[in-house]
């Protein structure tokens, strides 16, 4: 059967799915998986700037579904990773312009070829969503450490659920490691406990994001980001691999608490 | 002292915003997921506790009847204690 499609969504928006989809994306293919991410999230085109590949758009996702080109037309190649191929959103549409059995058809076209199909699911819990999730294999709920955003993907998990698509794997998204250690956000193991699904993903709250979407270059591409690794770890336990967490939820060893608190630095995740 | 045993162990604030988050979400997550709100499930106590009092006598003091989430499941759990004839003459 080929590629495996995961969707990539949250219910909330602004959680960072986008950033998500692209990096878990580029670090697929830097493991020499082939891989195309498609932007469900049409009317609201943003998976081609996180990317870099803003400029070289001619085709999209409705022009192949309205028979304007083939579907390979609509593919745009990285430079960067020749393995990784986009396919845009339209900007000028909105979500009715796709059905879900469209996206059911275009993945098919396309899992012959690709061992992964990621899609960038629209927030909400609509037309766009039910597009993002119909031909998934796999999803990955993308989720902060804060009360919205844990209740609403709790809501996508219900959906996923009815929809024999469920329960979906958990990423936890921008955890303020210094906060947790306080107490005053929400650790890896509270979400994991509320929402009661697997997780996949711990992804440490870090400035190289921003960094890396303002020059559309992922922060996976990049060895010395914190959040890059984060997304390299979930990558790989996609392939199949076993990879412990980061400890960023204030587990570190005694031996490590010690050093950080009589040299007064801060140990970093590992 | 208590502090800097608590920062050595790496335990974080027992009284931080992040229990306050947690215990409000899944209060929340409960009447969310069932669609049942906290007035109906009152309602649904009454009458459970009304119920039973019509064929039994129960010590309505230390009823607990509450919603616990098991995974992703939900369980109504009830703890009724059963008042014995004789103790009530």
């Amino acid at each position: 059967m080929g590629a495996r499609v995961i969707t990539v969504t949250s219910g909330k928006g602004g959680v960072g799915k986008t950033t998500a989809t692209a990096n878990i994306s580029v670090a697929l293919a830097q493991l020499g998986k082939k891989v195309v991410a498609i932007d469900a999230d049409i009317g609201l085109r943003n998976l081609d700037v996180i990317l870099g590949l803003e400029n070289r758009i001619v085709y999209d996702l409705v022009d192949v579904v309205e028979g304007r080109c083939k579907l390979r037309q609509a593919m745009i190649k990285h430079k960067a990773y020749p393995d990784l191929y986009l396919i845009p959103a339209a900007q000028t549409r909105d979500k009715t312009a796709v059905s879900p059995s469209d996206m059911v058809d275009i993945t098919q076209q396309l899992r012959d070829e690709f061992d992964f199909i990621l899609i960038d699911s629209p927030a909400g819990i609509e037309r766009g969503f039910r597009n993002a999730v119909a031909p998934a294999d796999d999803v990955l709920i993308v989720t902060n450490p804060e009360v919205s955003s844990v209740r609403d993907a709790d809501r996508i998990i219900g959906l996923l659920e009815a929809e024999e698509k469920g329960p979906g794997k958990l990423v936890i998204n921008r955890v303020k490691i210094g906060m947790v250690r306080r107490g005053e956000m929400l650790s890896m193991e509270d979400v994991v406990d509320i929402l009661a699904i697997k997780l996949i993903g711990v992804v440490p709250d870090d400035e190289s994001v921003l960094l890396s979407s303002n020059r559309g270059e992922p922060a996976a591409g990049d060895l010395n980001s914190k959040a890059g690794q984060a997304f390299r770890n979930i990558a790989r336990r996609l392939s199949g691999e076993e990879v412990p967490f980061m400890s960023l939820d204030g587990s570190e060893s005694f031996f490590q608490r010690f050093v950080r608190f009589f040299s007064g630095s801060v140990s970093g995740p590992g | 002292m208590n502090q800097l045993l608590d920062r050595l162990m790496g335990r974080g604030n027992a009284s931080g915003s992040a229990k306050i988050a947690k215990e409000r979400l899944q209060f929340v997550l409960v009447h969310d997921r069932l669609d049942l709100s906290p007035e109906k499930l009152k309602e649904l106590k009454d009458e459970i506790l009304a119920v039973i009092s019509k064929y039994v006598a129960i010590d309505r003091n230390n009823v607990e009847i509450s919603i616990e989430q098991r995974k992703r499941d939900n369980w109504l759990v009830a703890d009724i204690p059963l008042t014995p004839d004789d103790k009530k003459d």
